[in-house]
């Protein structure tokens, strides 16, 4: 079993508490994390400064190119992990024996991370308008002969990571290149990425001052959001709720992404039905980006057939085949959990559960200590059932019925938005909607990223503001 | 059947001797309280004859938290003490009616004995003391007042009001929760550098984390500061949270565990540091009161040395008389050391069965 030490600004601490991170199905102890506590996490972060000043020291052209040799050594070099080594395989063996996710899937999120870190240059570039970098660096610089300053609003980002989709560590993974420390705590059930990530950047030339992991409890999660200047949080509508307005604090939830089908479309509906499997079934739908409904004012039981026809015929399949396409619930009770409150939500008039007709039994498919929910397609006649606002780990969607001209309001927040339509009126709608956040205009599946472009605000506006700045020479005094 | 020393067989003849000497008191017309007498009328027993030792205390059942919510609080002041001045004291009260406790001189009686405990170099005779913690309804700034008085000093104390803290968690005011914080510690950082020669302190692991990274932050330590003994308690006092303050918060000051509350004395620990890793067990004052770790599904069943099982407290003074009170922690069974020929608990922790609806560690 391998053993993770906290690090602290890279030095390995071993904790006397510990959790067990367990296979998903036998529970099987796979790892065993030292647990930290919240009053050293505030002491460390008394150092926080020094994770910026080291990583200051390197241009960020050199960490741009540290980060590209740290994206290739995390994808195929055998790195030191807690007490051991680990290969890529191991990697994703471990990864997928601990969250349930398939290893074909774990490898195409290894994939999607290494991507972001071969083209930090062009993110970086996008993300700051075509920044010369070293105006964050020595936070001012001139552009079209204006002064202009860049200040960091925290030398470091703390980052209370999820265990859903290992996806998401493509959101940290320019931090380091803007010469801003890492804070990390792991999900529970994925240490995985933010060790191996650690020991890529160190053995890439990342000074080892510029990271810390601290895996715990709820103490922990508190504790890095509290002492940290800026921090990403990943949870539920609650937690995203809770942090709603506080600058510190960018709260990733439910993504509740959507696909809506104008009226001027709708009619060829059948013509993107790929887009739409592909949108919610891709990454076993676990994804903020996963798309959770569908909205017509016409033919959505046609759609919602057609969607459970494609879906119905999925079963859960042993991790390590390639075909796998369904990843388990891993904490007990869960899946029974979210099929009761699909059934409840099921009671309300005009809502039906397509998929249901296709197959024999429910949707929960029990695997040792942990569970599968096959795909679920449900229909719902009018915008206001509740189901039509659920979103779960799962590839769920709801197809809705209702009107365009109610559409834009009905949909509520919405993370991808993909519009299929050539009315223009509708896209002028949906441009100036300011409560969805990626829109795409046309056949795009919700899943697919551009990632020169921001995701739930931009991560350079986050971290740093801009603000007047001013200098003139001091001239010497003249001698009376 | 498990041999036990001499000392432990004195120490059983002695909690047993104890128990008839309280059921006594407690079950007596003449000294009895109200609640205990009415009991009595449905036992089907009579608990001055039946109940011959600490074994017998099963026979009234399991102990029900609500009886000590809600009043009259004198039905719970025995006969026996009529006329004596009457403290009463809450645990709780978040949300919802608190449990109650009243007292005349337990808590001092109870920090009397805690105070023999107090190794001198560590805690000097005639030191002045910081009690930093939760004042208010709970009996703590009485009880560490009197401590710091019976040992030759003064308290000063600064109080934080946990009740408050809990509700700014539960709504998220991180920020007031943060300002809040800062305005006790800011109060504790003013006296400890008002020349007051303290040199004694008892507060709670978070406070105390917090204190220290304050006066870190102004280029001094706890020690520095002119601290050389802490007491502290709660169930976030981990052997890793130990460990932690050891070596990194409290620059050679010294610093024992308890666990305790309202309804019960203040149980101390065997001593801990790098020696023992850390571990703390803690032991009762017997015959005062008594802990016992049993079996989650059957709370007479004592758990075996090393096994994990809920904490079981029993009460037993003339002021106050409490059988089978199964607490809101959990930990396992310590076999009894030179100092304590008794059970101990160590790993205390929140029950499982509450820790997810429970807020620990508040203040």
């Amino acid at each position: 079993m391998i053993e993770l030490p906290v690090l602290r600004w890279g030095s390995p601490y071993t904790s006397m508490d510990v959790d067990d991170v367990v296979h998903f199905s036998t529970g099987e102890p796979i790892a065993r994390v030292s647990r930290a506590n919240g009053g050293l996490i505030q002491r460390d972060m008394r150092k926080a400064a020094r994770a910026r000043e080291v990583l200051r020291e390197i241009p960020i052209d050199d960490l741009i190119a540290r980060a590209a040799r740290a994206g290739e050594l995390y994808t195929s070099a055998t790195l030191p992990m807690g007490d051991g080594t680990q290969t890529s395989d191991e990697f994703v063996h471990a990864q997928s024996a601990t969250t349930g996710l398939p290893e074909q899937m774990c490898r195409a999120n290894m994939r999607k991370n290494a991507f972001v870190l071969g083209r930090m240059g062009g993110i970086l570039t996008a993300l700051t308008r075509g920044l010369a970098l070293d105006v964050l660096t020595r936070g001012h610089g001139e552009e079209r002969d204006v002064p202009i300053s860049y200040q960091a609003n925290s030398p470091v980002l703390g980052l209370v990571l999820p265990s859903n989709s290992p996806g998401v560590h493509t959101l940290w993974m320019p931090i380091i290149p803007l010469q801003i420390g890492l804070v990390l705590k792991p999900g529970p059930q994925e240490p995985w990425t933010p060790y191996r990530m650690a020991a890529a950047f160190f053995e890439a030339g990342i000074p080892r001052e510029a990271i810390s992991i601290y895996p715990g409890g709820a103490d922990v999660g508190a504790a890095v959001l509290e002492s940290c200047g800026r921090s990403l949080v990943f949870g539920g509508t609650a937690t995203v709720d809770r942090y709603r307005g506080d600058p510190r604090v960018q709260a990733h939830g439910p993504g509740f992404s959507k696909i809506l089908l104008a009226d001027d479309q709708v009619d060829d509906w059948e013509r993107h039905i790929d887009v739409m499997v592909e949108s919610v079934f891709v990454n076993s739908g676990r994804s903020c980006i996963n798309c959770s409904s569908i909205w017509a004012s016409r033919h959505t039981r046609e759609i919602a057939d057609a969607l459970a026809r494609r879906l119905a015929d999925v079963r859960p399949l042993p991790p390590e085949n390639p075909d796998a396409a369904l990843a388990a619930f891993t904490v007990p009770g869960v899946a029974d959990a979210i099929s009761g409150a699909i059934d409840a939500d099921l009671t309300a008039p005009g809502v039906t559960d397509v998929t249901a007709t296709y197959r024999e039994g429910g949707r929960v498919v029990p695997e040792g200590s942990a569970a599968y929910l096959l795909p679920t397609v449900v229909h719902s006649s009018a915008p206001d059932a509740a189901i039509v606002k659920a979103e779960y780990m799962f590839p769920f969607v709801s197809v809705v019925e209702c009107p365009q001209a109610q559409m834009v309001s009905a949909i509520g927040p919405t993370l991808v938005c993909s519009a299929i339509t050539d009315d223009e009126a509708l896209r002028r709608q949906l441009l100036d909607a300011t409560h969805i956040d990626r829109l795409n205009l046309g056949p795009v599946p919700t899943t697919q990223l551009n990632w020169l472009q921001p995701h739930e605000g931009n991560i350079v506006e986050f971290l740093f503001r801009t603000r007047a700045y001013q200098a003139a020479p001091i001239q010497a005094a003249t001698p009376a | 059947m498990t041999e036990i020393s001499a000392e432990q067989q004195a120490a059983r003849d002695a909690l047993d001797a104890h128990v008839r000497d309280i059921v006594r008191w407690h079950f007596d017309p003449e000294t009895g309280c109200p609640f205990w007498l009415e009991k009595a009328t449905s036992l089907g027993f009579d608990p001055r004859k039946e109940i011959t030792g600490f074994g017998d205390l099963h026979r009234f059942g399991p102990f029900e938290d609500e009886w000590l919510r809600g009043g009259p609080v004198q039905r719970w002041v025995p006969r026996g003490l009529a006329g004596k001045p009457v403290f009463v004291f809450e645990t709780g009260g978040t949300t919802g009616v608190p449990k109650t406790r009243v007292a005349c001189d337990d808590f001092r009686t109870d920090y009397e004995l805690f105070s023999a405990t107090l190794p001198d170099e560590h805690f000097p005779k005639g030191a002045n003391w910081l009690m930093l913690g939760p004042s208010g309804p709970r009996r703590l700034r009485l009880a560490v007042e009197h401590l710091a008085q019976h040992r030759g000093g003064i308290c000063f104390c600064v109080d934080l009001d946990p009740r408050w803290v809990i509700k700014l968690i539960k709504k998220g005011w991180t920020e007031h929760l943060m300002a809040y914080k800062d305005h006790v510690i800011d109060q504790a950082v003013t006296i400890l550098s008002a020349n007051h020669d303290i040199r004694c302190l008892f507060t709670t692991p978070k406070l105390l984390e917090s204190l220290a990274l304050r006066l870190e932050s102004n280029g001094t330590t706890i020690r520095k500061a002119g601290i050389t003994g802490i007491f502290s308690g709660g169930t976030e006092f981990t052997p890793q949270w130990n460990r932690f303050a050891h070596e990194e918060l409290l620059d050679g000051a010294y610093m024992t565990p308890t666990y305790g509350n309202t309804l019960m004395g203040l149980a101390a620990s065997a001593p801990t540091g790098p020696h023992n890793n850390y571990t703390i067990a803690y032991y009762a004052p017997q015959p005062r009161a008594v802990l016992d770790v049993v079996d989650f599904d059957d709370p007479n069943r004592v758990v075996d040395y090393g096994e994990t099982g809920r904490i079981k407290l029993t009460t037993l003074t003339r002021e106050c008389f409490i059988p089978g009170f199964l607490e809101r922690d959990e930990g396992e069974r310590e076999p009894p050391y030179e100092r304590c020929p008794w059970d101990g608990v160590s790993g205390v922790r929140p029950y499982r069965g509450f820790a997810s609806t429970t807020t620990v560690g508040v203040y």
